[in-house]
């Protein structure tokens, strides 16, 4: 079998792909090659119509494609190299990337450095055990956005979508405008795991209402969806007897969540978190598997593109200085400090930082698992907390940041552990 | 004018036509469905049980032990997917000892071979996550596993090679008997035939009723089941039985030949016999179950829940023969638990019986193999890459979840009684199958069914009839 | 004087709006946390204005659709107007990233423009 040699092989064309690799040739790498399964780079990107992409990085607010057209420029500015319509298969713990696509069949690349960027997929209705029949019309709200958006088709007439998060939001929208009608979303949690900005732009505007605290409990019509109940939960999320409305309608979409897309992660030895279904991940972004790096969705499912574009090219550049130092890293006094995260922080990506190799300044990324208002953000290194930051408003949906420091973890006297909490006022 | 006319594409229906066609007659099923396997034989445990349940003496023990028997061969033969990874039934509580010898006994009445009875620390070695209530199990080495749409489909395309006539989307309304024929009358016009085989499933009481006065009742017994992800490879690697108890009857927790877990069934009485729809109750009933019999079950890995129907015949036995004072009617009825995988036994038995009664000759044509779609998962790196040269459609990877490429979907669509809808695609490719449940594919494999089928993509539905999955075009209503 | 009530989209504080008009001129603005709630609700109320996007049939391209939007603001009212304008309308490729797709869409004096390229 065919077998070509690269520095770094990146998994995904995506919006992390792509800047991950950007910015690995902007660091002195030649020898790039980007994996992509689908017929254009892009990823999701190219799906997401709507506008509101990167006003962080580039001062502007651009739709999907748009956006991603930012970074493929770049990519064949900087002439890197990238297959389409190609599958990665395997990869081996001493990095030998197997994939296949029509023209070169199956072919084999070694590897210095691999940084896995495969993104997420939606969490399914069989996942959601959402009882009721199986017929035609029920789409997860993504699929629907592929169709409506780049093919032009219609999935339903009238349409209930579960879950708020901006996808199923967006998604309400584009059904309403391209002649749809929706008649109600539904979200199980007391609160919407989307936008401010997209409750109201794409609800409000166009009179949908949203029903918090709701779930589908049964799903009408053997061929085609024909109608869709609706029922309140109680705060364990059951539903409550008595509670349930019936909506006729043509079309559920799900909007209930991302799942990072590991499977080629874990057959690689890639220890993961369950928390975040993503890898578990250093200061440079890299997996338990040296020399493999992972960034965007497939560590951690984000909100914002510019993030992933953000904590891409650190993934890229961290990948480069790898290879430049001859595949290994440079040796360390300091050993790699866990960041634990507790008490309403539900996880941190990095997981581990190490303040001999980390940069001045390093952002450390997580998520909160309620709502919380006028509380603080705390760091404590060992027992003594660094960082107390009010914060008006914090929710699950949106990502949460704070920023450490190299003189001061370096400084800290037998500093063994980080821990990032939630405090009351 | 036919000789026999089958009354439904099932598993007993297509394994009842592949068996017809090793004489020389003039054969034809008819399928309400737009394909095969559609109703019972679509949703079930997928298991080929070892034989020990059914009643000692009864027709359902026979045709079980017989057809597990043969099943190792015929998947052979028909190329579909069959592992005989062997079955055990789990005794939590030591008062129910007996009970488990009871079952030992008429396995051995029955004819089951190699079983046994094993104890705790055997079984701990067998299944490192059985339950630590387990005090023994029965042991059938010879309990198995089976893909239900590749048997069903295999059974299929080999009767249909050996001329066998298929006609979907055709439902039966009504018969007339003549002087030596019946006329069947369907949803496509009126079919003469000198022999009806009734092979409909849930429905079998209702063709049977309309030609004898000695009544049969068929109740749709719905069994929900959970599916999960193949990430849960290895975590049993037999089938594992609830010994049936006072404390109720448990579900099983098996794995499936292509290494998901499977979880299931419940069993409710319903009247509606499309009524395959899951419900809270049920799904809750088979999680609260499931970890009986099996430690740290991984439920939250479930990619899918669905529900099948048994055909449940009042008098829980197998109804293969011809009706009394109908000539020429046929019943293969009351096919429930173990149908599956009495199936090769069950087209064996009508075989002989119609071919007996029409004094058929054998077809010295007769073809007994078939090739199923190329798997190249199966294929090592060269091979594959050597088909790939030659085909670059095994290249396209459509379904990323289970690796499914464009070069299987165009075989199971192009092949004899090919795939037309997404679900035909599905059940004969595993396409969609996967975690993300058709999330991404869906679009692509519509693109690929269009273009072969050289139909527009509105046209392509999830299951035939009106299950279409795009019902228009941007702004056509606005 | 008239009252609206409207949900602050400016961060997920979300605060619940409060803006009392007197013939058509904002009187005041309550409720908000901060300066962008009040700047907010000013335009909001006076001249509410979005952005559309959506996508038009491409023919003879890599692709089957372009993903195009208005290239400025539009007003809130004008939404259904312009994607009327859209129904049935069709390029040909190739399109480029700001090609003008439908000029003056709706009279609204915006342009509608691709956001994606089909070579």
């Amino acid at each position: 079998m065919l077998r070509q040699v690269y520095d770094i092989v990146i998994v995904g064309g995506g919006p992390a792909g792509l800047a991950a690799a950007v910015s690995a040739k902007r660091n002195g790498i030649e020898s790039i090659l980007v994996l992509e399964r689908d017929k254009e780079l892009g990823g999701i990107l190219n799906q997401c119509i709507h506008n509101g992409f990167g006003l962080h990085t580039f001062k502007e607010e651009l739709t999907g494609p748009e956006y991603a057209g930012r970074f493929i420029e770049q990519l064949e500015e900087e002439k890197i190299a990238y297959k389409l319509n190609t599958m990665v298969m395997d990869i081996s713990d001493d990095k030998v990337v197997t994939a296949m696509n029509r023209e070169d069949g199956m072919f084999e690349i070694q590897a210095k450095a691999v940084i896995l960027a495969m993104g997420c997929r939606e969490r399914s209705r069989g996942a959601l055990n959402i009882p009721g029949y199986r017929p035609a019309g029920i789409y997860s709200a993504g699929t629907a956005q592929r169709l409506v958006n780049m093919e032009g088709y219609m999935p339903g007439r009238e349409v209930v979508i579960l879950g708020s998060g901006d996808i199923g939001l967006i998604m309400a929208r584009r059904m309403t405008l391209e002649g749809a009608k929706v008649k109600v979303v539904a979200e199980l949690l007391p609160y919407s795991g989307g936008l401010k900005r997209n409750i109201v732009q794409c609800l409000d505007d166009f009179g949908i209402p949203l029903k918090l605290s709701h779930t589908v409990v049964d799903i009408d019509g053997k061929e085609r969806v024909e109608g869709i109940t609706i029922a309140q939960v109680d705060e364990n999320r059951r539903p409550i007897p008595g509670t349930e409305e019936h909506y006729t309608c043509d079309t559920l979409l799900l909007s209930c969540g991302l799942i990072p897309e590991n499977e080629i992660s874990s057959s690689l030895g890639v220890e993961m978190s369950p928390v975040t279904s993503g890898p578990l991940v250093n200061e440079c972004l890299e997996t338990n598997v040296e020399g493999v790096f992972a960034c965007g969705n497939v560590l951690h499912v984000h909100d914002l593109v510019d993030f992933v574009s953000e904590e891409a090219g650190a993934a890229g550049k961290h990948a480069a200085e790898y290879v430049k130092n001859g595949a290994k890293h440079p040796s360390s006094d300091a050993k790699d400090i866990p960041i634990t995260a507790t008490q309403g922080a539900r996880y941190t990506v990095p997981k581990t930082i190490n303040p001999d190799r980390m940069d001045e300044k390093h952002i450390v990324r997580f998520r909160v698992g309620d709502v919380y208002k006028n509380c603080y953000v705390s760091v404590y290194l060992n027992d003594e907390r660094v960082i107390h930051r009010k914060r008006p408003v914090m929710a699950p949906g949106e990502m949460e940041e704070v920023v450490l420091k190299k003189e001061e973890l370096s400084a800290f006297p037998d500093l063994s552990q980080i821990t990032v909490k939630i405090e009351e006022a | 004018m036919y000789d026999v006319i089958i009354i439904g594409a099932g598993v007993s229906g297509a394994a009842s036509a592949r068996e017809l066609s090793k004489y020389k007659l003039n054969i034809c099923v008819v399928e309400k469905e737009e394909d095969v396997c559609c109703g019972t034989s679509k949703a079930n445990s997928a298991i080929a049980h070892a034989g020990f349940d059914a009643e000692s003496g009864s027709l359902m023990a026979k045709l079980n032990v017989e057809g597990n028997q043969m099943m190792e061969k015929l998947s052979k033969e028909l190329d579909f997917p069959f592992k005989q990874n062997g079955s055990l039934v789990v005794c939590l509580h030591e008062e129910e000892m007996p009970d488990l010898q009871k079952l030992y006994e008429r396995g051995i009445e029955n004819g089951v071979k190699d079983l046994r009875i094993i104890n705790r620390k055997e079984l701990v070695e067998l299944e490192p996550n059985i339950s630590d209530e387990a005090v023994a199990a029965l042991y059938a080495p010879t309990g198995g596993i089976v893909c239900p749409f590749g048997m069903n489909i295999a059974f299929a395309e080999n009767a249909a090679h050996n001329g066998v006539e298929f006609k979907f989307d055709t439902e039966v309304t009504g018969f007339e008997k003549k002087e030596d024929t019946w006329l069947v009358k369907t949803s496509q016009g009126d079919f003469e035939t000198k022999y009806v085989v009734n092979a409909a499933g849930v429905y079998a009481d209702k063709f049977h009723n309309m030609v004898s006065e000695k009544k049969l009742h068929i109740t749709p017994r719905r069994g929900d089941y959970c599916l999960l992800d193949r990430s849960t490879e290895g975590f049993v690697t037999h089938t594992i039985f609830q010994l049936p108890s006072k404390y109720g009857k448990g579900v099983l927790v098996t794995p499936t030949v292509h290494g998901n877990t499977l979880v299931g069934p419940t069993a409710i009485d319903i009247e509606d016999k499309e009524g395959t729809n899951t419900t809270q109750a049920g799904i809750d009933e088979l999680i609260s179950k499931a970890g009986s019999t099996v430690k740290g079950l991984p439920i939250r890995q479930v990619i899918t829940s669905f529900a099948g129907l048994r055909a449940h015949e009042d008098g829980h036995e197998f109804y293969i023969g011809e009706v009394e004072g109908a000539k020429g009617f046929i019943d293969c009825a009351g096919i429930e638990s173990p149908g599956l995988t009495s199936a090769p036994a069950i087209g064996k038995m009508v075989a002989e019986i119609v071919s007996g009664l029409a004094g058929a000759e054998e077809n010295p044509d007769f073809i007994g193999t078939r090739k199923g779609i190329l798997d190249p998962k199966t294929l090592s790196n060269e091979e594959r890459a050597a088909l790939i040269k030659e085909n670059p459609a095994y290249g396209n990877i459509i379904c990323r979840c289970e690796m499914i490429t464009e070069g299987e979907i165009i075989d199971a669509i192009n092949r004899p009684l090919g795939a037309k809808s997404l679900d035909g695609v599905k059940r004969r490719t595993r396409v969609g199958m996967g975690r993300c449940q058709a999330g991404f594919c869906s679009p692509r494999t519509i693109e690929i069914l269009a273009r072969e089928r050289g139909v527009d993509p509105a046209e392509i539905t999830k299951s035939g009839g009106n299950s279409k999955i795009i019902v228009g075009i941007n702004k056509d209503r606005i | 004087m008239e009252t609206r009530e409207l949900i602050c989209i400016g961060c997920p504080m979300g605060c619940p709006l409060k803006v009392e008009i007197n013939n058509g001129e904002v009187a005041s603005v309550t409720g908000n946390t901060c300066k962008r709630g009040d700047d907010y609700a000013r335009k909001e109320v006076t001249n509410p204005t979005r952005i559309v996007t959506s996508s038009v049939i491409v023919e003879g391209g890599s692709l089957a659709a372009v993903s195009v939007k208005t290239k400025q603001d539009i007003p809130k009212g004008k939404i259904f107007d312009i994607m009327k304008a859209l129904k049935g309308v069709k390029v040909q490729a190739p399109v480029h990233i700001g090609d003008v797709i439908v000029s003056n869409v709706a009279d609204t004096g915006v342009d509608i423009i691709a956001t994606k390229n089909v070579l």
